[in-house]
């Protein structure tokens, strides 16, 4: 029997207001531990939450970019619970209104496009963070993070394969990143993902018993774990066995999940509507003027630098995976270069650099305008291709213009014709056997002279010219 | 002049310091020698801020001495509830769980009145976290109706309404969840009003039911809880609930003109729960409205008897999240033998609160779990929307409903504490007003056979608290008789 899994995604994205969900500090829980901190985050005794507006914009901006209904009236609700660092032993959160809902999102994987439904997006506060690292076996918390503001994204369970949730992983982070809503940092909690997944025998309409996993750090880390849980429920099926609903923690060292808490020891959060918060009206004209500010998206930008650029599909989708990359682009196209020539330049040559520097575009000291500079450098038979890329790799380190770093090196293109008729010459006299194959109709050997040319100009040979005189003198 | 400035009046007292006939250090000096003489019979303060007093006023009196405006309260001594927010003392709420602590910020309305020159002379008891009807549920101290010594004062406010009526302050700040400022101002023979949800700014009040919980003033006459209202309501960028409308000045709606105020009697209050005296005495107050061209109307609520029912399911789940926090970990109390996290919860709860507020939290915890919640907490809040809708019919056809406070007047010390449904029966009239929404005031009609006072509700639509001191306002001049002074005068 084959068998087809069933994955549902649950991610929270931490929202980059300046402050937080619910009270005015400021959201940087990497401060000293406390210091960001005040008697409504604290959950201290009287103190009242207060919605930030600015969350409720992105939450809208997120709800719209992925294709969600917005509601015209939602309200915020108590989840209750006991935990240490749940300051009023209850989370304000979203529960049967959420502010966005019935949303999708088009993924691709293997040249398949596939569309994920999401179920909701809903806003809700940061818990703060304990830390067991004292000593003397004491605990600590720090409040920094409370009250950090969360939103919720759920899938429906349309996902069917561990590449599929890795895809759109991918892709929800790239539409959060366009919003300019998170930095999506999932190694610092500030994205976090939990996959609920079940399997069935292929063709057969209703869900198998799902678990939950939690506890990934990485989208290769799901991936793993997804594919893990996967053949984990397999073998307990062919097995017989059955399979039990209960939250799995991913351990990432001995690669398996583990089981952490069965369904029915689950919590009552005994859920009823915050009477701390009037509802949440979000009108059409409210709604209309975030859908104005929304910047374009991934899926229609890539569209469009095809179109208006003739790239290739893959290459308008390596560009466009991350903002500050298109933005770049786009930045070198409009400084004059050619749009295929910048687009190899950037994706190659400038990537490899980048990589192996570890940075961002952002941190990269050659601007958009150096780059378009370089690239007409080589149009202009200044430099050759293989110089510019030297020249590429001292503006990077040096952030110096390109044309200063060529004049400043001697590195600019022999094109003085005499210069180059003399080189050709020399090595003609030079070669008298190679000149003879050639002359036989031994075609191939023209390489060489080009080569032995580039030798004598040491690189510097204007290419073009070094083959029209090199032509011109052995056919002639 | 010199005599007697504790039984004067806060608008007096403010006039009087502002125009430089008293200081308000001597007001302060005259209000604590009679906190001296009188309160180890009532024990209505739970904190003396002796010192904090004298230096508010002698801050008051140097802005004097400059030639400074004064504030609307300057010099006016106030006594605060337990649960308001305080960087001064402790803010207890009559709690074992916060018999220590200490909050880091002040109420919004305490720094209003800071702001308003008014003077602190420092706490006052209650019912624990304000749930009760008598203060007898305070982990503190007992504190007496100053009318009977043998009689409780009302509750939960029980300390502010003991506080005024003994003269042991001008204003004393309460709060209103099903009655808490109103039935204790009626018990104590006070004036109380809870203004409308929304007209005060709950910031700094510590929660007990935050749909119905609300701030409002316990003086002895219905000019002080205007001029209170004035420095103490108004928008609040840190209460989301509090309402952005313009504060007007309500001094200026007493104007003692009822003609054509229609007063509507709901029958629903007046059957035979009501008490002889209680009835009586209210019947004499509707006359005098008649009599000055008022016209009287029966009106209607009939859901009123499910408003108890209602209420404690409500208030309840509300309370049982409020309450959560108090759980040891940040401040409050904290069982020394707790051993793990489980424990350092069910112990430390359970050690630091009393019978009734646990009592509380395990009736929401049940009404709000999974299975009873449509039954329980869904249906209240459908049954709180038809209660709104008797009121707002009601409405139609009056300005203002007349009634009682209490069902009786005061009573003596562990009558209906061993019986918690009894005790709850005691706010049966002012549940409705916070389950509404509306702002409800209990201003004193007589006293019974026993010596004890009796009092009288109105109510208003929402944010009508104008019409509904204007109408207060009205009887208090014109009742043809003087309530006298509690004999521990």
């Amino acid at each position: 029997m084959k068998y087809e899994a069933v994955i549902g995604m649950e991610v929270h994205v931490e929202i980059n207001s300046k402050s937080k969900v619910f009270c005015a500090c400021p959201t940087d829980f990497h401060a000293p531990p406390n210091t960001n901190v005040c008697p409504i985050c604290l959950g201290m005794p009287g103190a009242l939450p207060v919605l930030n507006r600015d969350m409720v914009d992105k939450s809208v901006a997120v709800g719209l970019a992925l294709n969600c209904k917005i509601s015209r009236w939602s309200k915020m609700d108590r989840k209750n619970y006991f935990y240490p660092d749940l300051a009023k032993n209850y989370q304000i959160s979203q529960y049967d209104l959420p502010l966005c809902h019935g949303g999708s999102i088009e993924i691709e994987v293997d040249g398949e496009t596939r569309r994920i439904g999401i179920t909701r997006a809903h806003m809700e506060e940061d818990t703060a963070r304990n830390t067991h690292t004292l000593g003397g076996g004491q605990s600590g918390i720090d409040f920094n993070r409370s009250g950090v503001p969360l939103l919720e994204i759920v899938t429906e369970p349309d996902i069917r394969s561990a590449a599929e949730a890795y895809a759109y992983l991918t892709a929800l982070k790239q539409i959060l990143q366009y919003l300019d809503v998170s930095d999506c940092n999932m190694e610092e909690g500030s994205l976090r993902a939990e996959a609920n997944i079940s399997i069935r025998p292929e063709g057969r309409a209703e869900f198998g018993v799902k678990t939950e996993v939690k506890n990934v750090a990485s989208f290769s880390g799901v991936q793993k774990a997804i594919d893990y849980e996967i053949a984990r429920q397999e073998k307990v099926l062919r097995e017989g066995g059955v399979i039990v609903q209960e939250t799995r923690g991913w351990d990432a060292d001995r690669g398996i999940t583990v089981s952490q808490r069965l369904k029915e020891s689950a919590h009552d959060y005994r859920y009823f509507p915050e009477p701390d918060l009037p509802p949440i009206v979000v009108d059409e004209s409210w709604e209309n003027r975030i859908r104005e500010g929304l910047p374009e998206l991934p899926a229609p930008r890539k569209k469009r630098l095809e179109s208006q650029y003739g790239l290739s599909a893959y290459d308008a989708h390596v560009i466009t995976l991350s903002k500050p990359v298109a933005d770049y682009y786009e930045a070198v196209v409009a400084a004059g270069a050619d749009p295929k020539k910048a687009s190899n330049w950037l994706m190659v040559e400038l990537q490899a650099l980048l990589s192996a520097a570890k940075l961002e575009i952002q941190a990269c000291k050659i601007g958009p305008e150096a780059l378009a500079a370089l690239l007409k450098l080589i149009d202009t038979g200044l430099i050759s291709g293989k110089i510019a890329k030297e020249v590429l790799v001292e503006m990077f380190d040096s952030g110096l213009p390109p044309d200063t770093i060529v004049r400043d090196k001697g590195l600019s293109q022999i094109s003085d014709t005499g210069a180059i008729e003399a080189a050709v010459k020399q090595v003609i006299d030079a070669s008298p056997e190679q000149v003879a194959q050639f002359k036989a109709g031994k075609d191939k050997v023209f390489g060489y002279f080009v080569g032995q040319v580039m030798k004598a100009t040491r690189g510097k040979g204007n290419p073009q010219l070094i083959n029209d005189i090199l032509r011109r003198e052995l056919e002639g | 002049m010199t005599m007697d400035w504790y039984w004067k009046s806060a608008s007096e007292i403010s006039a009087a310091v502002r125009s430089g006939v008293v200081s308000a250090s001597d007001i302060t000096e005259a209000q604590l020698r009679r906190i001296d003489e009188v309160d180890g019979r009532i024990d209505a303060y739970t904190q003396r801020w002796d010192d904090t007093a004298r230096a508010m006023a002698a801050k008051v009196d140097k802005k004097a001495s400059r030639g400074e405006a004064l504030g609307p309260l300057a010099g006016v001594p106030v006594g605060l509830k337990e649960l308001l927010c305080t960087r001064v003392g402790k803010t207890t709420c009559a709690s074992k769980m916060l018999e220590h602590f200490r909050s880091p910020y002040d109420a919004t309305v305490v720094k209003r009145l800071e702001a308003a020159d008014a003077v602190f002379l420092g706490k006052v008891n209650m019912d624990e976290f304000a749930m009760g009807s008598s203060t007898e549920n305070s982990a503190i101290k007992v504190t007496r109706n100053p009318w009977n010594l043998k009689c409780v004062p009302g509750g939960s406010s029980g300390g502010s309404a003991a506080a005024v009526s003994a003269g042991e302050c001008a204003i004393s700040l309460g709060s209103d969840t099903g009655g808490s400022i109103r039935q204790p101002a009626c018990l104590c023979g006070c004036v109380g009003i809870k203004p409308t949800y929304g007209r005060v700014s709950r910031y700094g009040l510590v929660a007990f039911a935050s749909s119905l919980d609300q701030i409002g003033p316990l003086t002895r006459t219905v000019e002080d809880a205007a001029l209170t209202l004035n420095v103490i309501c108004g928008r609040d960028e840190m209460d989301a609930t509090s309402a952005d409308l313009p504060v007007p000045d309500f001094t200026g709606a007493l104007t003692g003109d009822v003609r054509g105020l229609r007063i509507g009697l709901p029958k629903e209050y007046f059957t035979e729960a009501l008490s002889e005296p209680m009835r009586e005495r209210i019947e004499q107050a509707v006359d005098a409205y008649r009599a000055n061209g008022a016209e009287i109307v029966e009106v209607s609520l009939p859901c009123s008897e499910y408003a108890i029912a209602v209420y404690y399911i409500i208030c309840t789940a509300e309370a049982s999240a409020n309450l959560a926090r108090f759980d040891g970990v940040r401040y409050g109390f904290r069982h020394p033998e707790a051993k793990t996290m489980q424990d350092m919860y069910v112990m430390s709860k359970s050690a630091a609160f009393g019978p009734e507020v646990r009592r509380r939290i395990m009736l929401g915890t049940y009404v709000l779990s999974s299975g009873y919640y449509d039954a329980y907490y869904l249906k209240a809040q459908k049954v709180r929307a038809l209660i709104k809708k008797d009121f707002d019919a009601a409405f139609e056809k009056c300005d203002v409903i007349a009634g009682p406070t209490s069902p009786t007047a005061s009573f003596e010390f562990g009558a209906k504490s061993d019986n918690p449904l009894e005790m709850y029966l005691s706010d049966i009239y002012t549940i409705s007003v916070n389950l509404a929404t509306l702002p409800g005031i209990s201003i004193p009609c007589g006293l019974t056979d026993a010596g004890l006072p009796v009092g009288m509700q109105l109510m208003a639509r929402p944010f009508e608290e104008e019409l509904l001191l204007k109408t207060a306002h009205f009887y208090e001049q014109n009742r043809g008789f003087d309530m006298g002074r509690p004999p521990i005068a």
